[in-house]
């Protein structure tokens, strides 16, 4: 370089220097004192096969066409039902999916143990892991529910509700007053899990609520509870409008004439909302909230006997009330979860050549009235989910093999998963018979959704014959083979939570 | 694909089974056609380099020739005069190029560093320099973007001196010469390091990360020897959405020789011949050295290489814990930062793998402070911190 030129020569001090310090660099002292590590964690580690599917499923890359999403909260659930302790490197990734997704946040955090304690006390972004770990002291607990973010709080109030329900109706009766009315509604459906007499009082005083959608699930919920006052009142009111006639060849019925300030409060709205005959709503609404054993005990007849009798106007002995007292009674059943009387209303599980019985109407699926939003509140899947798992899984079987896939998603949600070997089988049999009927699989996307997660992993070979007797390249080609291969991944996934010896 | 058009000899990826295959037959026609048909390029992918040297090494082979290499390498200069004045034509520019670079740092300066300049600057330098064939300088000039204040003024200054250096770069010492022509972007070709003075070791893989840049994706290997104690670097390309075929698992070994690029603080290798395939290495962490020591080792590799950012180390028993700037990471005894530019998914899973307990550390300790690559659990499993994954041993799963 010519001349010094000024610029040039502070780059090269500057160089100098940086160098310099560069070449001289000195660590810092060590700080005074180091965080407490993790707790020891006593549980086994998860098999090497498992640590590298969860890899995969936390990656979310999709394994050919099998949707790992879908399957995450299953793998979670059993590994936690396990008592595995995941590798430290896949813990990260564990608080991450239950940031993301509420659905699997449980079991994550519960997997991802007290290292992920450990790391949620250091990162911002995972604190809620240090709300959604059981509240390790009486003073946490109260913190959450002071201080906690709503959908924390009742995300508190219902595992509480679980572990001990006096516990948190306490909880929740201590702060009632202060709560806001829309944050009032969905604690109350916290109640639900576990529900007992012991919360009547509570309930009762809610009926008096400032809020009416408060006011209605009070009700509700009473209305589960067939000892409640609520229920005394409602039986008065139903056995005004019901009685059996003097033969007892019949039930006369006489729909309640208005309805008064106390029915009012005990959750019978005013006005049909659906347009539906005033008469007619104001009788459903009583009865669907009336004690069951209110009729057995009055009459003397078993359910069944009851469902045989014609129902007709007390007053001309025209109207036949039979429809709206079945279906009153089937909302009645669901609410107050009766195994016997739900089994009646369904009927045994139904032939191709005969109706459902559910709910009195012809058929459960072409409500002659639908109820507001199609959505039948006595509908046959709300009368299954009262039966015990296995009865649930017959009769859905024995529904298939009659009628097919059509009407089978509601009934189909409403089983135990994963669903039993003979439910499988009718599944997969009705599939095939979809395909063979020209039926296009999208229009049963519902079903097959459901089937992927559901579907006993052994019937995977089934699916693959069907997979390989389908036309080639065909839809239903292509969605058998998707399932058989998500199915062989879920029993592959299954299998390595079982042990070691696995084969990959 | 690669041809060596001298033998001629080739190998090719396609299944016909015609030999040679229409591929081999295209890139010698076009080759024949004149040697800038076919375009020059850096390296041959790592491939083509083993094959290369393999034949090489074997003893029919005698010279040493330069591979015709599709779709990357140039063709061998069938003119030893021509392409002498090549050579010359291309240090020229460069040298412009340099000169250049040094009047447009000077004016930066002159301006004023609180000067906000405008925006594009630098890569309008960038550009220049790609003009005057120096890559290195281009990517030193797009670099001086993103400093601010003090770094900014570090970035200049040893951009400067890089550019100085080059000036007189007949003048320096050999390995000195060397780095400061590999930093302003010449390249050396692998087949003829091989063919040079190789290293044999017992390689164990201390970490690999994937780097997509603009348009292909860079893997880096960091090794050491196990026997003599060295670290090497490895890098290979993939186009973009495809992975780089070399890859070796962290913690494994690999019984291979290792030519080292010329260079004052020699790192960057090229791998050759290796000797069977890379096998579970030793269960327990490597070996390690304290927090003091890895400063030491970055400081000598800088006084060699003035323009080394970082030096890979292995840390022994080092914990992480807060401190007042951010993250450290301690021996007891002395602390390092950790790099503000360390991805917060690495930070994180060092974190998780150490549980807050003492643990071995593999990285690159640098003057913004240490940049983790791979920790090694309790039970002696390495996990990299890196990757989009969280282990290394992670494979798709199979269904």
């Amino acid at each position: 370089m010519a001349g010094p030129d000024q610029a040039t020569a502070l780059l090269e001090q500057a160089a100098l220097a940086t160098v310099r310090r560069r070449a001289g660099l000195l660590p810092l002292p060590a700080p005074a004192e180091l965080p407490e590590p993790a707790a020891w964690d006593p549980r086994p580690e998860l098999p090497d096969a498992a640590a590298r599917r969860l890899t995969v499923l936390l990656a979310g890359r999709s394994v050919g066409p099998a949707n790992l999403a879908e399957l995450l909260p299953q793998w979670l659930a059993e590994a936690r039902s396990r008592g595995y302790r995941p590798p430290a490197a896949l813990v990260p990734g564990l608080l991450e999916a239950a940031r993301a997704r509420n659905e699997v946040r449980a079991d994550a955090v519960a997997l991802a143990g007290p290292l992920g304690r450990w790391l949620a006390e250091r990162n911002p972004q995972w604190r809620f892991v240090l709300r959604t770990t059981a509240a390790e002291s009486p003073t946490d607990a109260d913190r959450i529910w002071q201080d906690g973010l709503f959908a924390e709080r009742v995300t508190h109030l219902t595992r509480l509700r679980r572990r001990d329900p006096a516990a948190a109706l306490a909880l929740l009766s201590g702060s009632w007053a202060r709560e806001r009315a829309e944050d009032r509604l969905l604690f109350l459906d916290a109640l639900q899990e576990g529900l007992s007499l012991a919360d009547e009082p509570f309930l009762e005083a809610a009926l008096d609520d400032r809020s009416k959608s408060v006011r209605a699930t009070a009700a509700e919920l009473l209305a589960g509870l067939p000892a409640s006052a609520l229920g005394r009142r409602m039986a008065g009111r139903a056995l005004a409008a019901v009685e059996l006639a003097p033969d007892g060849s019949r039930l006369l019925v006489t729909p309640p004439g208005e309805v008064t300030a106390a029915m009012r409060r005990d959750g019978v709205a005013p006005d049909s909302p659906t347009g539906r005959g005033e008469q007619a709503w104001r009788l459903g609404e009583v009865l669907a909230a009336t004690p069951l054993d209110t009729w057995t005990e009055t009459f003397d007849l078993t359910p069944a006997q009851l469902l045989a009798l014609p129902a007709a106007d007390a007053a001309d002995g025209g109207t036949l009330w039979r429809e709206e007292l079945h279906e009153a009674w089937a909302r009645a059943a669901v609410r107050q979860r009766d195994t016997g009387w739900a089994r009646v209303l369904l009927g045994p599980p139904p032939r191709a050549d005969r109706p459902v019985r559910g709910a009195g109407a012809p058929s459960p699926w072409g409500s002659p009235r639908p109820e507001a939003g199609g959505l039948r509140p006595g509908g046959p899947s709300r009368l299954l989910a009262v039966l015990p798992p296995a009865e649930r899984a017959g009769w859905t079987a024995a529904f298939l093999r009659s009628h097919g896939l059509g009407d089978a998603f509601q009934l189909l949600g409403a089983c135990a998963t994963p669903w039993t070997p003979p439910l499988s089988t009718a599944v997969v049999a009705a599939l095939e018979r979809a395909a063979a009927s020209g039926a296009y699989p999208w229009s049963h996307s519902g079903v097959l959704g459901l089937t992927e997660r559901s579907l006993a992993p052994a019937t995977a070979p089934a699916v693959a014959a069907l997979a390989a007797d389908a036309a080639p390249d065909t839809a239903w080609a292509e969605t058998f083979d998707r399932l058989a291969r998500t199915l062989r991944f879920r029993a592959a996934m299954l299998a390595e939570l079982a042990g070691p010896a696995a084969p990959g | 694909m690669v041809v060596e058009p001298t033998g001629p000899d080739w190998q090719c990826g396609c299944p016909g089974r015609q030999r040679p295959c229409q591929h081999v037959l295209g890139l010698l026609l076009l080759w024949s056609a004149g040697p800038e048909a076919v375009p020059g390029g850096a390296e041959p992918p790592g491939w083509a380099a083993r094959w290369l040297t393999e034949r090489v090494k074997s003893p029919v082979q005698s010279a040493v020739q330069s591979p015709v290499q599709g779709p990357v390498q140039g063709a061998a200069p069938a003119d030893p005069v021509a392409a002498a004045r090549r050579a010359e034509r291309r240090a020229a520019r460069v040298a412009a190029g340099a000169q250049e670079l040094r009047l447009r740092l000077a004016d930066r300066i002159r301006r004023g560093l609180a000067d906000p300049g405008t925006a594009g600057e630098w890569g309008e330098v960038a550009a220049r320099m790609v003009d005057a064939q120096a890559p290195g300088l281009a990517a030193g000039a797009r670099e001086l973007a993103g400093l601010t204040g003090d770094q900014q003024l570090a970035g200049i200054a040893l951009l400067d001196l890089l550019a100085a250096a080059y000036q007189r770069v007949d003048e320096l010492p050999e390995p000195l010469a060397a780095t400061v022509r590999t930093r302003v972007g010449f390249t050396t070709d692998s087949a003829e390091l091989l063919a040079g003075r190789t290293v044999r070791d017992r390689w164990l893989v201390l970490g690999s990360q994937d780097l997509p840049e603009e348009r292909l994706t860079q893997r880096r290997i960091w090794l050491r020897g196990t026997k003599t104690g060295h670290p090497a670097l490895l890098l290979c390309y993939a186009p973009p959405g495809r992975l780089p075929e070399l890859a070796l698992p962290v913690g494994r070994a690999l019984e291979a020789e290792l030519a080292y690029y010329p260079a004052a603080a020699p790192l960057r290798a090229v791998l050759g011949a290796s000797y069977g395939t890379p096998e579970p290495g030793p269960l327990d962490p490597p070996p390690g050295c304290r927090v003091a020591d890895a400063a030491a080792d970055y400081g000598e590799a800088v006084a060699a290489d003035p323009w080394q950012a970082a030096w890979p180390v292995v840390l022994s028993e080092a914990a992480l814990a807060p401190g007042p700037q951010g993250w450290l990471l301690t021996d007891g005894q002395h602390a390092l930062p950790l790099d503000p530019d360390t991805p917060e998914a690495a930070r994180w899973l060092l974190a998780a793998v150490s549980g807050g307990h003492p643990v071995t550390v593999f990285g690159e300790c640098g003057h913004q402070g240490f940049r983790p690559i791979t920790a090694w659990d309790d039970a002696g499993r390495p996990t990299g911190l890196t990757a989009a994954t969280a282990t290394a041993t992670a494979t798709g799963a199979p269904v």
